[in-house]
């Protein structure tokens, strides 16, 4: 272990001004929580957006006064337009999946964690990463000014004339998050929501896919060539091994989103017809502007995109949940390399899948047969992973901690709406179901509340790690069993809205008659969306009391055996003070037999090497001071 | 139990995991346990992420280039509008400058580590046709327009702007990065680490002019002889 003292040296300090130092930092660490706090701000827009549209679905005729103030056209009297509606649809989906799901899974825990884990002082290119980072920002704010542009608030409406905005019934475009051509595509003849906010939401979009290829190409890079002595790829964490698919699937896939995003703008702007065909009828008028093109290829564009988008979401807390249950197990992860294949299998496959989002749109049936299977196939690594994860839980003592409980959380939220996905694989049970409730059931359930319950898990147990304090136990379990339940009870009943036959994206139901039966379940899963929402403000609460007043952690406080626990909380500057740690063994080592602790640290030599490397110090044997 | 301990491999089992074998403080996980200071080897793995970043980066730019060329194949299919371009004769001078400009390249590479300045000529050279390369896809674009062929004219002319345009952005880039090679100190010959380094990023910058010359060629098929 002499070749440490030679790395002592080589010690990179911390920048001492403030901007250098928080702002246009360089430092992974504190990108990856402006990471976080830019998720933590765009969740609360998506979350409002979702509780509006709640509000409007259960109470269709009511007047909500403060609407009415804040949007005078978009809810004129305080009752909310249909376009109003769609709008939202559209927001609150853009800004959840691109702002929330992508950045704070990996732009967010993936950068601050990665490097420590892997045993690297950084980034392999700093600079990218921060420039990631802020890449990423100004695409939020310019979604942020789609909204303003197509809406209609008082003091937005000049600024909205003023860039050539819409008629302004709408708090941004409409199209849903996928962005469907030929509506996207045609502008202000296609009706409210496809003014200038439309194009500000496909610019958004493209500039969001540069931020993400940046940070795509660092982790992959960082990965592959800053790994410390002895930590070989079968060494690592499962979270680094999710980070590095995730980042594979990111760099192959927002390419295509952002070669789609050119098309339709040029459609958009230039007059172009990539995906505009021609004869489109707009109220009495013909469009003869356009000829030719294809709204499927967009389909074809967008969900070769989008369905990796999926896994890009979810396959961080997949590796999180993995890395917290083998800690509160108090046993190694059951079957790491198959969790390892199953990683790569399912990125593998969801690039052969996108198909599956257009079953309806008129393709061939042996197509259709080819994306189903290969859609239902995806469901073997997905149960090689639950079983694995159900294995590593089998006969555990297991410590239930509020990080414990969301890892659970997710392993059951990703059984529960996984399982829907085997019935809208199918082509056969997708064509009634398509477009009705059970997909955004479904959806919501394993992209959308199983990924954040990863995040959940992930602040939670590394909370300590990144402020040197726990977050506080009583409110997170408060928060865990409130929201658990919550999420069952607005997205289970919308599994039998969707039976039923209730289309998806309508503002209001008050002309379906036939639907009037199911209104009593439309209010309950209202109700408990209100309160899941404000129960989310024990989790702020909580985040923002504990930096400052939560309980002392140590450097180690979980018992943990990878290497960000080896170093102090909150990490010094180059993380592990000049000295890198060396690994001598895999990361999950709980319950070794014959050893002293009921956890090995990935530092520890093996008793062999002990006798050899006694009394020279370094890392390895940190952890036995806490 | 013991069966579950699937990481436990003792360290002197090598080539579990693959990846660089090379030791070193820095080493890529590589099983060596003596290390040997921050020596050659290990340089040149810190500086391999250069070209570990380029050829990551370059599998981006060429799944852009695959949807769009996806997009182009589709949209040749799908309708009867598809009025294919007469080539503007001046893309094949295009091509020649591109070409000779990966072989110039190609030799200031090989020269970086000779006597100071001898690969500057060959540099400037690149510079020069990479500039050459771009005006003479312009003058193809102003060839078309006077013949009043536009972005929106026919499906044929989109494409042919889009892909013409885009690479020239990317070659763009590729410009930028060789002016910032051609106008760096030097690295001082009793420094290794900066040295290593300096041939590091040549390598990568050759790499990306290189993709861009194949991925003109690509281009120069598809609009021309595809359609």
């Amino acid at each position: 272990m002499s070749g440490e003292t030679h790395e002592a040296v080589h010690r990179h300090e911390a920048p001492k001004s403030f901007i250098r130092k928080y702002i246009f930092s360089l430092d992974h660490k504190v990108i990856g929580i402006q990471y976080i706090i830019l998720a933590l701000a765009a969740v609360l827009v998506g979350m409002t957006m979702s509780v509006l549209m709640r509000l409007k679905l259960s109470w269709p005729g009511t007047s909500w006064s403060i609407l009415g103030t804040l949007f005078p056209h978009g809810a004129p009297g305080g009752v909310m337009n249909p376009e109003f509606y769609l709008s939202l649809v559209t927001m609150h989906g853009t800004i959840m999946v691109f702002f929330v799901l992508t950045t704070a899974p990996q732009g967010g825990f993936g950068n601050y964690f990665l490097p420590i884990q892997i045993g690297a002082e950084d980034m392999a290119f700093p600079f990218l990463n921060m420039m990631s980072f802020w890449v990423t920002l100004v695409g939020f704010i310019v979604i942020l000014a789609a909204i303003f542009v197509e809406g209609n608030t008082t003091i937005a409406n000049s600024v909205g004339a003023a860039l050539g905005g819409a008629s302004g019934s709408t708090v941004g475009p409409i199209g849903g998050w996928t962005g469907y051509a030929p509506l996207s595509a045609v502008g202000l003849p296609a009706g409210p929501g496809q003014g200038a906010g439309m194009n500000l939401w496909i610019v958004s979009i493209a500039i969001f896919c540069v931020g993400s290829l940046l940070g795509a190409l660092n982790f992959i890079t960082t990965l592959l060539n800053m790994r410390t002595r002895g930590m070989q790829l079968m060494r690592m964490p499962l979270t680094c091994w999710a980070w590095f698919t995730t980042a594979v699937l990111a760099l192959l896939s927002f390419p295509v989103l952002l070669g789609g995003g050119i098309l339709l703008l040029l459609d958009r702007t230039v007059g172009t017809s990539f995906f505009v065909p021609g004869g489109l009828v707009f109220g009495s008028s013909v469009l003869t502007t356009h000829t030719g093109g294809s709204p499927i290829l967009w389909q074809h564009l967008f969900w070769f995109f989008g369905h990796p988008e999926v896994y890009i979401a979810i396959l961080p807390g997949m590796g999180a949940t993995s890395h917290i249950l083998s800690t509160f197990a108090r046993k190694p992860v059951f079957g790491y390399r198959a969790m390892v294949f199953a990683i790569f299998a399912i990125g593998l496959l969801g690039f052969f899948v996108w198909g599956h989002h257009m079953f309806i749109s008129g393709m061939s049936p042996y197509s259709a047969m080819t994306f189903s299977i290969l859609t239902l196939s995806i469901g073997v690594p997905s149960a090689v992973k639950t079983f694995n994860w159900l294995g590593t839980l089998w006969g555990a003592r297991i410590r239930f901690t509020t990080p414990m409980l969301f890892a659970i959380g997710f392993v059951s939220l990703f059984v529960a709406g996984g399982i829907t996905g085997l019935v809208l694989g199918q082509t056969s049970l997708d064509l009634p179901m398509h477009d009705t409730y059970f997909v955004p059931a479904h959806f919501h359930l394993v992209m959308g509340v199983a990924s954040i319950f990863g995040m959940f898990a992930a602040t939670y147990f590394w909370f300590p790690k990144m402020f040197g304090r726990f977050m506080n136990e009583r409110l997170g379990k408060l928060h865990f069993w409130i929201t658990f339940v919550g999420v069952y009870c607005i997205f289970v009943p919308m599994h039998t809205m969707g039976m039923v036959g209730m289309p998806r994206r309508y503002a209001q139901f008050t002309e379906y008659r036939w639907l009037d039966t199911l209104h009593p379940l439309v209010v309950f899963v209202s109700i408990a969306a209100i309160i899941t929402v404000l129960t989310q403000i024990v989790f702020y609460f909580n985040l923002v009391w504990s930096v400052f007043k939560g309980k002392k952690a140590g450097q180690n406080p979980w018992e943990a055996t990878t290497l960000e626990w080896t170093t102090t909380s909150p990490p010094p500057h180059d993380n592990f003070a000049g000295v890198l740690p060396v690994v001598y063994r895999g990361p999950y080592e709980f319950a070794v037999p014959g050893a002293v602790k009921d956890f090995t640290m990935q530092t520890e030599p093996e008793a062999s090497e002990v006798a050899v490397t006694e009394g020279v110090g370094g890392n390895g044997h940190d952890v036995h001071k806490h | 139990m013991a069966t579950m301990f699937t990481s436990t491999k003792p360290l002197t089992k090598s080539g579990i995991g693959g990846g660089p074998k090379r030791g070193g403080p820095n080493g890529n996980g590589s099983p060596k346990r003596n290390g040997h200071g921050r020596g050659f080897s290990d340089l040149q793995s810190s500086a391999n992420r250069y070209r570990i970043g380029m050829w990551v980066a370059l599998a981006s730019i060429l799944m852009m280039f695959t949807a769009l060329s996806s997009a182009y194949i589709v949209r040749a299919a799908s309708a009867n509008d598809w009025q294919p371009l007469r080539m503007p004769r001046i893309v094949l001078l295009s091509t020649a400058l591109i070409i000779i400009s990966s072989g110039t390249l190609e030799v200031a590479r090989r020269r970086l580590k000779e006597a100071a300045n001898a690969h500057r000529r060959w540099l400037l050279m690149t510079v020069v046709l990479g500039i050459g390369f771009l005006l003479s896809q312009l003058l193809a674009w102003r060839q078309l327009v006077r013949q009043g062929i536009y972005v929106a004219s026919n499906p044929h002319s989109s494409f042919f702007y889009l892909l013409t345009g885009a690479h020239g952005v990317h070659l763009l880039g590729g410009l930028a990065a060789l002016a910032y090679l051609s106008l760096r100190k030097p690295a001082p010959q009793e420094d290794p680490a900066a040295a290593t380094k300096a041939q590091a990023g040549a390598d990568a910058v050759t790499l990306y002019w290189h993709f861009m010359d194949f991925l003109w060629l690509y281009l120069f098929v598809l609009l021309f002889f595809v359609r």
